[in-house]
């Protein structure tokens, strides 16, 4: 999920407010750690925020289903970029913060986000107990000790139309991406350290338009952190992750760039136990392209790999998952049906 | 034949080119003061509107405490967590070298965007630079300008500062402001998901502020721009009896010109269609020069005008000016508009003529008796409705429009009652050149009289602002006297330091008076609320308007504030009106003080209530009373012991300087104004004077023939300028005194809240008649010098030429 490096990248870039310090990201670390392979995330510890690492952040998309029988989803996002490898007290905190939510129905996609400095408590991760929170959205963890923080979650988010209040609970391990968490990305050997949830069950409610609505489903949460993860030639991601209906997970995505670009996956046992995919296996193709605020960009896709005897297309929950943030991009639930049917989410950026 | 025809009019302009240049010259000065005027006005006004939308204060509501002080950004943190989009700005001031200023903090990732005037994530900026130590200073090119060589963090420039504002990150902000964790009020975005928690549960301390419909800066100003405004008119209706006369003289001079096109078969229509091309011409050049001179005069005047802003109002306005097509477009229409105006009854004439009328240039200035009287009727009718306006009409419009009013009738009665002096005179003469004078001059009034209408209009506005200003000076002068009693005036750097200087003043001084002060808004508008010591300096020395009778000891006693005459006039607040200083705590009105030269209320109360009522309000000066003689060694001591700067430790002397230093400058555009205004009407009476010349020779030929030398005739000439100057300043001093009754008693309490009584100064009055008499007799010195080389060749001429 190196990709959201990219995507982070990206916004920070061309949101007008925030470019200048980020120029330069693509190049070397400029005095940030960087990911070593055989260190591997270490928990409760490394689910908080690494403020000597550039970037961050901790991801959580659903899938819910509502009483109403209708299929819904939900992002929360809080991104955290660092100007210098420091923290320092009050408003000299070079830290930012970034909030993206959302919440998708079948008709319509809401979108909204914050911004927020360090250092004067606007933002931030803190641990015991865990908290992730930028303004009034917040990722919480409601678990007892001595289970891990991230075992029970509860996130909220509201912005213009739309609100949500979900609690989550893991049915499985934390999920270590690449090498033990260490992630390599890319053939110049760029990587990041990477660590996902994919097994919460979700349970909670969603207001649309003042009305409410309770909801089950499932949710995939990521924690990701690194210095100096991106290609100069890349263009934009298509990445998706994948809820099976028999427990599996399948994690994947596909960096294009000028020639044939870079996929990579993970396969996800129902018992945890991941199987890294070596680059190239996976294979994806859009099959279906929608005008959506003006982009063009593929709304049905055709993933397979073939290693695992995985082939399935992917169909939106609505075509219009647009993320109308500062710099946009696609992000929305999706339904999977082939080989291996079950519910997803897929992110699209660069187009 | 069209060429011909336009060619034969415009030769006119070639043989009288006197004239022309006249012409050109009185429209353009007159363009030119307006469009300098509009020039300024325009400048200070974008300038205010800068300064409003700079970080959309004009625009979005905010969050505040009622009392405008800072609060803890804890608040701020509180409402972001509720679900409140709003974002932070610290306000202060602060001096860097010599130049103080206004600093913004702002926290460009929350600033809504309507907010974001400055892009901070431009490259000349970047954020990191913009939030790191020691942070960015964007600022406006002139205050950039100014800070050369002062220690700052690096400028960066943008257009949509004005100048003095410092537009920096809130972190860097509230280092140099000295209040960490200090915000000022809060921006409130626009959209708001509305979800979040009421604002009372959670910032109970805090008011929600809809954004001003008017910035505080052009209400404040505002009374000052269309002080400048109604100059502006007065020198442009000045100019234009310039124009008025000459183009009258030009078309009549022009009859045989015309009267020949006209029999050689040139159609009416076609006729005027000419000379209206011709003034359409001669007017837009004549504007073109003019709003060019404007310029000039608006830049070399927009210093001045710029500092006494600054001091009166704390208003920045840039030093230079920008050129806005809206004011050369309107300098231009204005002159053509003027100036077909002034030609409409010409034109109407020459389309009623008969075709052969006789072309006799005399005969268009024996207006009847019966047109004076007409303009008399409608000079009394216009006196008597500024009369009215007085009376009935209230603000400043109405008041100005009293003004213009009086101004144009008392011109418009000029010409009868010159005539009925010049009839005295006649009848009182026994010798026959003293007759001839008499009613030679009488005879020539008509065709003089819209130049000393002009020359009325600008000797009465000279004497009414001079007898203004000079009184409004007496009073400021004598008033300061008695605002200002004590020896040393002292401001600290900091809380800490005061209550140090405090206890070192004490022992060593008379007393020590505080000067404590906070801002609150009082009926919605910002006023300064200062606290007194019980001291018998109050007692002795401040100036009350109206007190009840034991107004120091409530005051001291805390059960009384008391208001300055603009708080108390614009309010209309009376003695013992409850004044709300905090919500639920208001204290009854016990007096009122003069206080001049202040465009803001002010308030005053005891010190302890101050300081009860405003624990955040500024405690950093004080004034010291010792013994006049040892002031200075204890100011040198002083300093010498807190190490506090010159500016810091400052004596009597100076201040008064420097308050007088305001007052002038205020009042320097004012004086350039005037002087412009009486050099058009001086200039205006030249133009007839020398237009007039060329065609009297008919009537000097009899004279001069019976025996009257020449040289003897150009003394008469030269007599007969300063005898109409004389007169018109005579007509003029009532007038004058009328307008200056009306500045003192209306204009000024409605544009800056104060009565100032009158003080007359004969000499100024004096040299005012030296300076009209003065001005028409050289305005006359050319022609008559003229006519003594006449040869007597010429003279006889007239003998000789059919009329």
């Amino acid at each position: 999920m190196n990709v959201r490096l990219l995507l982070l990248m990206l916004l920070m870039m061309a949101a007008p407010a925030l470019a200048q310090g980020f120029a330069g990201l693509g190049g070397d670390a400029q005095g940030f750690a960087v990911p070593r392979r055989g260190q591997a995330p270490q928990f409760p510890r490394d689910h908080g925020a690494h403020p000597d690492y550039r970037i961050e952040w901790w991801y959580l998309t659903a899938n819910l289903k509502g009483e109403d029988g209708k299929d819904y989803g939900a992002q929360w996002t809080l991104f955290r970029s660092a100007l210098a490898p420091e923290e320092k007290p009050g408003w000299q905190s070079p830290q930012l913060w970034m909030g993206h939510a959302a919440l998708t129905t079948g008709t319509r996609h809401y979108s909204d986000e914050r911004l927020a400095r360090g250092g004067v408590g606007q933002a931030g991760v803190t641990l015991s107990p865990f908290s992730a929170a930028i303004d009034d959205w917040s990722m919480t963890s409601r678990a007892a000790p001595p289970a891990d923080e991230l075992s029970a979650l509860a996130i909220t988010a509201a912005g213009e139309g739309f609100s949500y209040a979900l609690a989550l609970d893991a049915r499985g391990p934390l999920v270590r991406q690449g090498e033990e968490g260490y992630s390599v990305k890319s053939a110049q050997g760029q990587a990041s350290y990477y660590y996902s949830q994919p097994f919460y069950a979700v349970t909670g409610a969603i207001a649309v338009e003042g009305k409410d609505i309770a909801v089950t489903g499932q949710a995939w949460f990521d924690h990701e952190w690194s210095s100096q993860p991106l290609s100069k030639d890349q263009t934009g991601w298509d990445w998706f992750s994948f809820h099976f209906d028999a427990g599996a997970k399948l994690m994947g995505f596909r960096l294009r760039d000028a020639g044939g670009g870079f996929t990579s996956a993970t396969w996800i046992n129902a018992d945890g136990t991941p199987e890294p995919q070596p680059p190239g296996a996976l294979e994806v193709s859009p099959l279906a392209w929608a005008e959506v605020k003006g982009h063009r960009v593929p709304v049905q896709w055709k993933v397979s790999l073939p290693a695992k005897g995985i082939e399935v297309t992917t169909a939106p929950v609505n075509e219009d998952a647009w993320m109308e943030t500062q710099v946009a991009y696609w992000e929305g639930p999706v339904r999977i049906e082939g080989t291996h049917p079950g519910v997803g989410y897929v992110e699209m950026t660069g187009y | 034949m069209l060429t011909q025809g336009f060619v034969v009019l415009l030769s006119h302009w070639r043989r009288h080119k006197l004239q022309f240049a006249m012409l050109l010259l009185g429209l353009a000065l007159a363009t030119a003061l307006w469009s300098a005027v509009q020039a300024i006005n325009g400048e200070a006004r974008a300038s205010y509107a800068r300064a409003a939308a700079v970080v959309g204060q004009d625009r979005l509501e905010q969050l505040a405490r009622p009392d405008g002080t800072r609060f803890p950004q804890s608040g701020y943190i509180a409402l972001r967590k509720a679900g409140w989009l709003v974002s932070p700005v610290i306000e202060g001031e602060k001096r860097f070298g010599a130049e103080r200023l206004r600093i913004l903090g702002v926290d460009p990732l929350t600033l809504p965007s309507e907010a974001a005037q400055v892009n901070v994530g431009a490259a000349d900026i970047g954020l990191q630079r913009f939030i790191t130590p020691p942070g960015v200073f964007i600022v406006s090119a002139e205050t950039a300008e100014r800070l050369k060589g002062v220690e700052t963090p690096p400028l960066r420039i943008s257009d949509a500062l004005p100048p003095g504002m410092v537009l920096t990150d809130i972190g860097i902000a509230q280092g140099l402001l000295d209040a960490p964790g200090q915000v000022s009020r809060l921006l409130v975005a626009a959209k708001q998901p509305g979800h979040a928690r009421p604002l009372a549960e959670v910032t109970p301390d805090l008011v929600r502020r809809a954004p001003p419909e008017e910035s505080d800066l052009s209400r404040l100003t505002g009374s000052f721009h269309l002080n400048l405004t109604a100059f502006g008119f007065l020198a442009f209706a000045v100019g234009l009896f310039i124009v008025h006369s000459a183009i009258g003289l030009a078309f009549e001079q022009r009859r045989p010109a015309i009267r020949t096109l006209r029999a050689v078969g040139l159609p009416l229509g076609v006729l005027i269609m000419l000379m209206v091309v011709e003034l359409l011409v001669l007017s837009t050049a004549a504007g073109l020069i003019g709003v060019a001179l404007g310029y000039g005069v608006a830049s070399l005047l927009l210093p001045d005008v710029a500092a006494s802003l600054r001091g009166l109002y704390g208003a920045e306005v840039p030093g230079t000016l920008s050129v806005r097509p809206s004011v050369w477009g309107l300098g231009l229409a204005i002159a053509v508009a003027g100036t077909l105006a002034s030609a409409a009854s010409r034109l109407w004439r020459i389309a009623s003529m008969p075709l052969l009328a006789p072309a006799r240039p005399r005969a268009w200035s024996l207006a009847s008796e019966r047109a004076l009287r007409l303009q008399a009727a409608g000079g009394l009718l216009l006196l008597a409705m500024a009369g009215l306006t007085v009376f009935l009409g209230s603000g400043l419009v109405a008041g100005f429009a009293s003004l213009g009013a009086m101004l144009l009738g008392a011109a418009l009665l000029l010409p009868i009652m010159l005539s009925a002096l010049l009839k005295l005179g006649e009848r009182l003469s026994t010798r026959v050149v003293a007759q001839w004078f008499w009613a030679d001059t009488r005879q020539q009034l008509p065709g003089l009289s819209l130049a000393l209408m002009a020359l009325l209009l600008a000797l009465a506005a000279n004497a009414g602002v001079g007898t203004m200003v000079q009184s409004f000076r007496q009073t400021f002068v004598g008033w300061l006297d008695q605002r200002l009693p004590s020896e040393l005036y002292v401001t600290t750097r900091s809380l800490d330091e005061s209550r140090k200087v405090h206890d070192w003043l004490s022992s060593r001084s008379d007393a020590v008076l505080p000067i404590w002060n906070a801002d609150l808004r009082l009926f919605g508008q910002p006023v300064q609320v200062f606290g007194v010591a019980d001291h018998a300096t109050y007692r002795d020395h401040w100036t009350m308007l109206e007190a009840v009778p034991d107004v120091w000891d409530r005051i001291a006693r805390g059960e009384g504030v008391l208001a300055n005459e603009q708080l108390a006039r614009r309010q209309k607040l009376k003695l013992g009106d409850a004044i709300p200083l905090q919500a639920g705590v208001s204290l009854p009105l016990a007096g009122v003080f003069s206080d001049y030269g202040n465009p803001r209320g002010q308030v005053m109360m005891g010190v302890d209530g101050l300081v009860r009522l405003f624990p955040d309000a500024s405690r950093l000066r004080y004034a010291v009373r010792i013994a006049p003689d040892k002031a200075p060694q204890l100011a040198a001591e002083l300093r010498k012991a807190f190490g506090l700067p010159q500016g810091n430790v400052v004596d009597q002397e100076t201040v008064k300087a420097f308050s007088l230093r305001v007052f002038e400058r205020t009042f320097a555009v004012t004086a350039a104004l005037n002087v412009l205004t009486l050099g058009v009407a001086g200039l205006a009476i030249f133009a007839s004077l020398l237009t007039l010349s060329g065609m009297r020779l008919s009537q000097l030929a009899p004279a001069w023939a019976m025996g009257l030398t020449l040289r003897r005739l150009a003394l008469l000439e030269v007599l007969r300028g300063a005898a109409l100057a004389v007169f018109t300043m005579l007509a003029a001093a009532p007038v004058g005194l009328g307008l200056a009754w009306m500045l003192l008693a209306v204009i000024n309490v409605e544009a800056f809240g104060w009565r100032l009584p009158m003080h007359l100064f004969p000499f100024d009055w004096l040299r005012l008649l030296l300076l009209a008499v003065a001005s028409a007799a050289l305005a006359a010195l050319l022609p008559a010098l003229w006519l003594t080389r006449r040869s007597p060749a010429d003279l006889v001429k007239v003998f000789a030429n059919e009329r």
